[in-house]
């Protein structure tokens, strides 16, 4: 049988950034008509090796074959022409644009004038072949995340693209949008389009992938397995060097009283739009209240109305006292720890030390503070403590925060926060971007925390992180809290549904109603 | 597609190499931000050197010229630190405000408002002549900060409230400040119809060291006032505000990182007003010292741009406050010569070609260059 | 106080601010702030005044100026582009070195007199009462072009395809770029021909509005006031040139003020005494204060703001150049 060419064959891939070997020698095969799985824990160098595929990065070393033929892209635009498409992890959309000239971004039709209405039509016919459904005209900041993924398909699929690679595509969507994703991903490798698919989920690998290739720390260490011949825990097992415990140990404990209590809270988002609309929750002391819902939904306002950082309008009493609309620095008297989304963006200075990272919310009060003066030298005895007791990796307290690995700046930002004795803590997607160590590290000290007695919301995409630190799970949709669940009975399939606009009382009505009829 | 294994000839790029820029992992060794600074004023010297003989001037004559003017001896050197010492309060100025990236190229506004704040000491008048020395240049030395700290605040409370660019206003607002003196030197105040007021009374002059020359002849002539005192003792006094207390704290947070800022708990409004305000009164303190220490009335360009050449003084000083005294000595030495060097522009074309310079070189404390074979 | 004088004088003073603002603007959509408008515009003032005085062509003196000032816009491209470096500080240093430049090259320029930009009427159209004599009448060439000039820019930057790449750049360069398109290029670009504006508003000056060349009082701070324009105009050509016109004509309004001596039926102070006339002279810069406050607050009620990526460099990933 005569070798069919591989639609893409990457031999010893070398891509060496300053101080870290991201891809070592890897090599990669994709075949027409197949979803393949890049598997690996983040920043094991998935997207860089992607990354050389669609033209962004040149390897130092080794060679890529586009359906046999050896090419050497200089450009994003080269890999396009070799019929690449890449769907970036974080969308690489243009806001204040539309849909339709996003798609048409970068392409050499039409020529100088737009043309949009004659465009526009285009993009229809293409959704409708597809079933990717989005409004050509509206601008991108005006879709929702799942709508704005649906139109960096488009984008690919406008160009012609043979192979696409899809970065994490599932990391910002609900269940149910998972598996309308899933049905796409099918009809097009159906029309004979090859898929890359990079993920860091075990299941989702295993349910849609053809083959999988994983990597560890820049290194291959499967490539290209049947997934038939492969279970779940190997690949755990491949992908984290160790086995993996996949359920944290969480003790049993009852919570005390109400330490935070909001009640319908509104606010609007950046936009002007509403973000929150009337939301009403209790968290307790010693009690972790989860808070699910795909990107976009309110939560991240909801972080930002508690800790002082968004107006609004409705009543946040922490500790008994009302703190809605005071300043940050309300919340962080009353003992209101947050763990802010955006690590480098709000939790850090990334210019400053570690020292200075540490000091942010104690160097007003003794002994760091002397009345108007900062006591250097308490100051970094502090980090120097927190250093060593959180197992921060860094050569010393004056190192600068942005030479910091992702899972060392979290553990930076959890110490100040857990060191001012919280009562109340808000966390934001802890564990977001960090490799399996940290994440252990960080939802260790998270448990700390409850058993130390501190309320803790806890905001995160990943609903398998939520079920096995969260004693109860608030799910957000639209700004509205769409019921509220136990941890423990909690139905996977509950929570997708309300994930997407389905509130409980709605779910568990037709029981009840056939129950009253059946009376 | 652009695919083949051996590329066309035509594709061959002309120059065989790049330059690649390679980020810095390790910290950057002390000495070299000095290092690629001191380049950077040589670079720029030369340049302009270059430009000179271009249009058909003796770079190494005026070179000596310079040198001699500026360093050549007591007298000159002290020429020099007097106009360093407006620059050292400017350029504090200017580094305070750029510390939290406020972005104040209004300290010439400032300086002038300086000045005609502490004139109204002398001329309303607030302080009779009779008082004593220290109540007259006390009282100067509070209405000149007041000054500046007024023309601060505008700007600043602008930003703070209606999130209007700072750049643009305190610029403004320098045109405003100079037309603003212009109506009082040219009208009210003015002596007999010239365009300057009466020379202040000697009670409201800075001493100077030519004034001990009965008991120390060596001072004969030499014109340095007590403001370089000032410029001296508020580089220590900046140096802790930024350095040790906890307002320099915040300070240096909200410069890097507003957000975290606000994060911590930190009002940025009024940090913006305060900061501002802070940095005018530097300034305004600087115009005092000049009409105090030098004219000793106030006319018309008591500034050849001091303010300017501030925010300059402060980046090359990387904001650094002890820095600043040693940079505005340089720049004071280049003013002094910029007088008498022809054509006039040299000088501030040599400031705007060291502040290019600069920053150009300040990508060697980030990146290391590389030439590699494309 | 003749209507038709000051809006004739305002459309002609005008076309300095607007050439300036809109090239500011093509500079700042692409991402890049360029603060120093006032260094390439009294650059090229003098570049084009001093060749067209030395070739006795005015046509070459236009094309000079707008050579100088892209020349000019380019050090801060380099800067701000490749080397990373503050885009404020640039810009700063760009107008001490446009200024800089200018007065030594500028040496014995004062009280020569070169051709200047020629001035006409539009056939017919100069016919119209009252809109005739005030926009089609005894306009230098420069203003003509310009009202010819801010609707095809606008159209460019909303409506066509090399204008869409303009607004990507400046709005998310990362988005751009993985698709292809080349941003550190584009930003050049734009950079560049902002600074080609900027020096033929410079020259609009020297070669037609106020001709002569005054050293550093020839731009008295129209750079500035024209950076400020843009923000007013929340980066819109069409918003720019409303602003720059009634900018233009408040200006000329102003200095007519001091002319006569019975003014509004009452004696005029200012014919008295001409010192208040500093007053007078203040408006300009405060006007322009007051119209970034005005800007601001629209812009905070109806949330839209600046380019996204103005004044941030790009770096892909940890690429070198």
């Amino acid at each position: 049988m005569a070798e069919t060419p591989y639609a893409v064959e990457m031999r010893d891939i070398v891509v060496r950034f300053p101080g870290v070997l991201a891809n070592d020698h890897v090599n990669f095969t994709l075949k027409k008509g197949e979803i393949h799985a890049l598997l690996g824990e983040n920043g094991a160098g998935k997207s860089t090796l992607m990354n050389a595929l669609a033209g962004l990065y040149r390897p130092a070393s080794g060679t890529i074959r586009v359906n046999g033929k050896e090419v050497h892209f200089t450009s994003p635009k080269d890999a396009i022409e070799a019929g690449i498409g890449m769907i970036h992890q974080h969308f690489m959309l243009v806001p204040t644009q539309t849909v339709t000239e996003n798609i048409l971004l970068g392409l050499d039709e039409p020529r100088f004038l737009l043309k949009l209405d004659e465009y526009n039509q285009r993009v229809v016919e293409l959704e409708a072949q597809y079933g990717l459904h989005v409004d050509p005209q509206a601008k991108v900041w005006q879709l929702s995340v799942g709508e704005q993924q649906r139109v960096e398909i488009l984008k690919v699929l406008y160009r012609g693209a043979e192979i696409l690679i899809m970065d994490e595509p599932t990391a910002v969507l609900a269940p149910q949008e998972i598996a309308a994703l899933i049905q796409t991903m099918r009809a097009m490798t159906a029309e004979g389009k090859s898929i890359v698919f990079i993920s860091h989920k075990l299941q989702e690998v295993a349910e849609v992938a053809d083959r999988v290739t994983v990597l560890r720390k820049g290194k291959g260490t499967a490539e290209g397995v049947s997934m038939e011949g492969i279970t779940r825990t190997e690949l755990a097992h491949l992908m984290v060097g160790r086995d993996v415990i996949f359920r944290v140990e969480k003790a049993q404990q009852e919570p005390g009283e109400v330490v935070l209590s909001v009640q319908d809270l509104h606010c609007l988002n950046d936009k002007g739009l509403p973000a929150l609309r009337g939301v009403s929750l209790d968290v307790r002391r010693g009690e972790i209240l989860g808070v699910a819902g795909v990107a976009g939904n309110g939560q991240s306002e909801l972080a930002q109305v508690i800790t002082g950082l968004r107006v609004c309008n409705g009543k946040i009493v922490v500790n008994g006292k009302d703190v809605a609309n005071r300043p940050p620095i309300a919340a962080i008297r009353q003992g209101v720890a947050h763990v802010p989304e955006d690590r480098t963006g709000v939790g850090s200075a990334p210019n400053l030390t570690i020292t200075d990272n540490t000091i942010m919310k104690s160097y007003r009060e003794e002994p760091i503070g002397h009345r108007l003066s900062i006591d250097l030298g308490k100051a970094r005895d502090h980090a120097r403590v927190l250093k060593q007791k959180y197992d921060i990796l860094a050569p010393s307290v004056r190192t600068l925060a942005r030479k910091l690995s992702g899972g060392n700046l979290q553990k930076v930002i959890l110490a100040r926060e857990i060191s001012g004795n919280p009562s109340m803590m808000v966390a934001v997607q802890p564990t977001r971007g960090l490799d399996v160590g940290a994440i252990e590290a960080v939802q260790k000290l998270l448990l700390e925390q409850r058993a130390a007695g501190t309320g803790i919301l806890l905001i995160s995409e990943e609903l398998e992180e939520l079920l096995s630190l969260s004693d109860r799970i608030a799910v957000i949709y639209g700004g509205q809290i769409m019921g509220v669940v136990d941890a423990e009975q909690a139905d996977i399939e509950e929570i997708g549904l309300m994930m997407t606009g389905t509130p409980l009382a709605a779910l568990r009505a037709p029981q009840s109603v056939a129950e009253e009829v059946s009376l | 597609m652009t695919t083949s294994v051996t590329e066309p000839e035509s594709r061959r790029p002309l120059f065989p190499y790049r330059l690649e820029l390679e980020k810095r992992i390790a910290e950057v060794p002390r000495w070299l931000p000095a290092v690629t600074s001191l380049g950077a004023v040589v670079a720029a010297f030369l340049i302009s050197g270059l430009i000179l003989k271009l249009i058909g001037g003796e770079p190494l004559r005026v070179l000596r010229f310079f040198y001699s003017a500026t360093f050549g001896s007591w007298p000159t050197f002290s020429d020099t630190l007097v106009k360093a010492t407006p620059l050292i309060l400017v350029g504090l100025a200017c580094a305070v405000a750029f510390k939290m990236r406020l972005w104040n190229i209004g300290a010439e506004g400032q300086f002038y408002m300086g000045a005609f704040f502490a004139s109204l000491v002398v001329l309303v008048p607030l302080v009779s002549p009779e008082s004593p020395k220290w109540v007259a240049i006390g009282a100067m030395i509070v209405m000149g900060m007041l000054g500046g700290a007024l023309f601060g605040f505008f700007p600043g409370f602008l930003k703070a409230r209606f999130g209007v660019n700072e750049i643009i206003t305190t610029l403004m607002l320098n045109y405003v400040a100079i037309l603003w003196n212009n109506f009082w030197i040219f009208d009210r105040w003015s002596d007999a119809g010239f365009q300057m007021t009466p020379v202040f009374d000697r009670v409201y002059w800075l001493p100077r060291l030519a004034d001990y020359a009965a008991e120390y002849p060596a001072f004969r002539g030499i014109t340095l006032h007590l403001g370089v005192v000032f410029g001296v003792l508020m580089a220590v006094f900046v140096w802790w505000v930024l350095e040790r207390s906890r307002w320099g704290y915040e300070i240096k947070l909200l410069g890097d990182n507003p957000r975290a800022a606000q994060y911590a708990g930190i009002a940025i409004a009024r940090n913006v007003v305060l900061v501002m305000m802070f940095s005018g009164a530097l300034a305004g303190l600087a115009g005092m010292s000049e009409i105090s220490g030098v004219v000793h009335r106030l006319q018309e360009r008591i500034s050849p741009g001091y303010g300017f050449t501030g925010i300059i003084v402060a980046w090359l000083a990387k904001l650094n406050p002890f820095a600043v005294i040693l940079v505005s000595v340089l720049f004071g030495a280049l003013i002094v010569a910029g007088r008498e060097i022809q054509p006039s522009g040299l000088a501030q074309l040599l400031q705007g070609l060291v502040l290019f310079m600069v920053i150009s070189s300040d990508v060697l404390l980030r990146y290391r260059v590389r030439l590699v074979r494309r | 106080m003749d209507p038709i004088v000051i809006l004739h004088a305002g459309l002609a003073t005008g076309t300095i601010l607007l050439f300036a603002a809109i090239g500011e603007i093509f500079a700042e959509r692409s991402g890049i702030l360029n603060l120093g408008v006032e260094g390439m515009m009294l650059f090229g003032a003098m570049a084009g005044f001093k060749i067209s005085l030395a070739s006795g062509n005015v046509w070459l003196g236009l094309l000079s100026a707008m050579v100088a000032g892209g020349v000019l816009s380019l050090a801060h491209g380099l800067v701000s582009i490749h080397l990373q470096a503050d885009q404020v500080v640039s810009g700063l240093s760009l107008t001490f070195l446009g200024t800089g430049l200018a007065l030594v090259f500028g040496e014995g320029l004062t009280g020569q007199n070169p051709p200047l930009v020629p001035r006409f009427d539009i056939p017919l159209l100069a016919d119209i009462p009252f809109i005739g004599p005030v926009v089609f009448e005894d306009h230098s060439l420069l203003v003509y072009l310009a009202y010819l000039f801010v609707p095809l820019t606008w159209y460019y930057i909303e409506k066509t395809r090399p204008g869409m790449h303009l607004r990507a750049v400046g709005e998310k360069p990362e988005a751009a770029d993985t698709i292809g398109i080349n941003v550190y290029g584009l930003r050049y670009l734009y950079t560049f021909i902002g600074g080609v504006l900027a020096g033929l508003a410079g020259a609009t000056i020297s070669l037609s509005v106020s001709p002569g060349w005054y050293s550093s009082q020839t731009t008295s701070g129209q750079g500035w006031i024209a950076i400020g324009l843009v923000i007013f105009a929340q980066w819109n050509p069409l918003r720019a040139a409303v602003g720059a016109y009634l900018f233009g004509a408040l200006r000329r309004g102003i200095l007519d003020l001091q002319g006569p001596r019975i003014l509004f039926g009452v004696v005029n102070p200012l014919y008295i005494n001409s010192n208040w006339g500093f007053f007078l002279q203040m408006t300009p810069y405060i006007l322009t204060i007051l119209a970034l406050v005005v800007g601001a607050r629209a812009a905070m009620r109806k949330r839209i703001g600046a380019p996204a990526a103005l004044g941030l460099p790009y770096i892909r990933g940890e690429r070198g150049l």
